[in-house]
């Protein structure tokens, strides 16, 4: 008896499709090497949204993409008059805060993605932010990170930014900005209905210092006194080189 | 022309640095001086981290003074015995210094820190120069500048010894005492220390001005030489790329402005510096009385 109704769920699960809609998607770039004249750049994401049964009417289908920078330990400062001086006071420290942070939505993100799945995916810049808990104001802190990065363009809510043709083709324009910390920097796709994540894909962008960035970040970080020693070489040689330059122009 | 810079990890224009390169060194051959206290400052306004900034600017520095070290050897004027003390001295204020760096790093208040001293030195200094040098413009033909003659505790400590080329029979004390506040200094404002020194030199040590430049050269070569090293291996905070282009308009900078320099009269270029000095000390305090617009700050762990 329980065999058959074993064998019979195992039918009825292997006869529904695993999701009702499923992320085909691309990404304009892999790789981006970080080299002299770097001065950021833009990836394109698109894809489409694969179904085997027509879509409900309702509700509609919702597109948010997010491209997210290696995540580091930070801390947060506040700074406090203190006999006329203003001094750090405060601080809170944060254990984890992507170094960059793109988010690009079909709408109104707090509209198209409901308070639990955000608690569970992470996709609004705040959940992103992991504090290490204590302090009374912790919050005030972790909103002043968003407004410095949203500042310097290292955080960004771009809402409706996703073009989405006939509930089914998507795109959008992520520009990384010139000031880039190497790393793999995930970007994720999800596809919601009602607030509901209904699937979701992630592609990983590698994105590396290449030829004399590399060579001289790793020196510097590997063989700190080489490295050293390079720079005041190079610190004499030009100063000597000017010296001497000027004495013979002077002659 | 962007240029994305490898250890500070901001890119920035290339000219721009050129630009900051050019005007400091030519400040810096117009008055003699090595022109960190302008380099640090500068180079935080555009963006790039308070660390790298100090470690960059020392090794800025060192090209500036090898440059100017080399033209004042050509002309006898270092005392290098008196060079060697000053740098022993040096040496140790800088390994000081760089621990209290460390130390006010952990307590959150490096920038503070450093504004503070900033304000703190350039302010004395500058108004010290400033009050003398008018002094001595109105002084007209009067002897230029005034040396520490007079019988002082300087003259009454123990280990004495000869310095020749400044004409010198002291305790080697005070000048280890020298070395070591201006490699302190040197330390944790990212500085070579010249407009500290030279003025100690003058007043306290009372070396003859013709020694003065050429040895306090030597002794900054040594010490922000040494300071780029340490930054280099302990916090990994030197970038090469931002040094070679400050460097490369550092060097066309002096070379114009030591020219414009021999025009002018050495009280006129003493106003001139002990100004820009000051301006310096008062743009930094208003940063730090002033509410500012921003009063959180991010720093990485």
């Amino acid at each position: 008896m329980t065999g058959v109704m074993r064998g019979l769920l195992l039918l009825l699960a292997l006869a529904l499709p695993l999701r009702a809609e499923e992320i085909v998607s691309g990404v304009s770039t892999s790789d981006i090497s970080i080299t002299t004249d770097f001065n950021g750049t833009a990836i394109l994401i698109y894809g489409a949204a694969m179904r085997e049964a027509p879509p409900p009417d309702w509700p509609l289908l919702q597109v948010i993409v997010t491209v997210e920078g290696p995540a580091t330990p930070l801390v947060i400062r506040k700074k406090q008059r203190v006999a006329g001086i203003w001094l750090n006071r405060g601080a809170v420290e944060i254990a984890s805060a992507p170094s960059f942070y793109a988010v690009a939505t079909t709408g109104e993100l707090e509209a198209i993605l409901s308070p639990e799945e955000d608690a569970k995916h992470h996709v609004s810049i705040p959940s992103t932010i992991r504090a290490i808990a204590g302090k009374e104001d912790e919050d005030t802190y972790v909103e002043a990170l968003q407004r410095i990065r949203e500042g310097t363009g290292q955080y960004r809510l771009a809402q409706n930014a996703v073009l989405l043709l006939r509930q089914s083709l998507f795109r959008t324009d992520v520009t990384l900005p010139a000031n880039l910390v190497e790393g793999d920097y995930r970007v994720r796709i999800f596809l919601t209905r009602g607030g509901k994540v209904v699937d979701l894909q992630e592609n990983v962008i590698d994105v590396r210092k290449a030829g004399l960035e590399r060579w001289l970040y790793n020196l510097a970080m590997q063989q700190p006194l080489i490295y050293g020693l390079l720079s005041l070489v190079i610190a004499m040689l030009a100063g000597w080189g000017a010296s001497e330059l000027f004495r013979r122009l002077r002659l | 022309m962007q240029l994305y810079l490898p250890i500070a990890e901001v890119s920035v224009n290339a000219f721009l640095l050129l630009g900051i390169g050019g005007f400091v060194g030519f400040l810096s051959g117009m008055f003699g001086v090595g022109g960190g206290f302008l380099i640090t400052p500068l180079l935080m306004l555009i963006g790039v981290p308070p660390g790298v900034a100090v470690a960059t600017g020392a090794n800025q520095v060192v090209a500036s003074s090898i440059s100017g070290v080399l033209a004042q050897f050509k002309r006898r004027a270092v005392d290098m015995k008196m060079g060697t003390v000053l740098t022993v001295g040096g040496l140790v204020g800088s390994t000081f210094g760089g621990w209290v760096f460390d130390l006010m790093g952990r307590a959150g208040q490096t920038d503070v820190f450093v504004q503070l001293s900033y304000v703190l030195f350039l302010g004395l200094i500058g108004a010290m120069m400033l009050t003398e040098s008018l002094r001595a413009l109105r002084r007209v033909g009067a002897p230029k500048v005034r040396r520490g003659r007079v019988h002082s505790i300087v003259h009454d400590l123990p280990f004495k010894v000869k310095f020749r080329a400044s004409g010198l029979y002291i305790s080697v004390l005070p000048p280890l005492m020298a070395g070591f506040v201006v490699g302190f200094l040197s330390a944790i404002m990212g500085v070579g220390g010249g407009f500290i020194m030279v003025p100690l030199m003058i007043y306290v040590l009372g070396m003859p001005t013709k020694v003065v430049v050429g040895t306090s050269l030597f002794q900054i070569t040594f010490v922000t030489a040494y300071t780029t090293l340490v930054h280099a291996v302990t916090h990994h905070t030197v970038d090469m790329m931002l040094a070679l282009l400050l460097i490369l308009g550092g060097v066309i900078g002096a070379q114009i402005g030591t020219k414009v320099g021999v025009r002018l009269k050495a009280e006129q270029l003493r106003v001139l510096l002990s100004l820009l000095v000051l301006m310096v000390a008062v743009k930094i305090g208003f940063d730090l009385i002033l509410t500012p617009a921003e009063l959180y700050s991010v720093t990485l762990r």
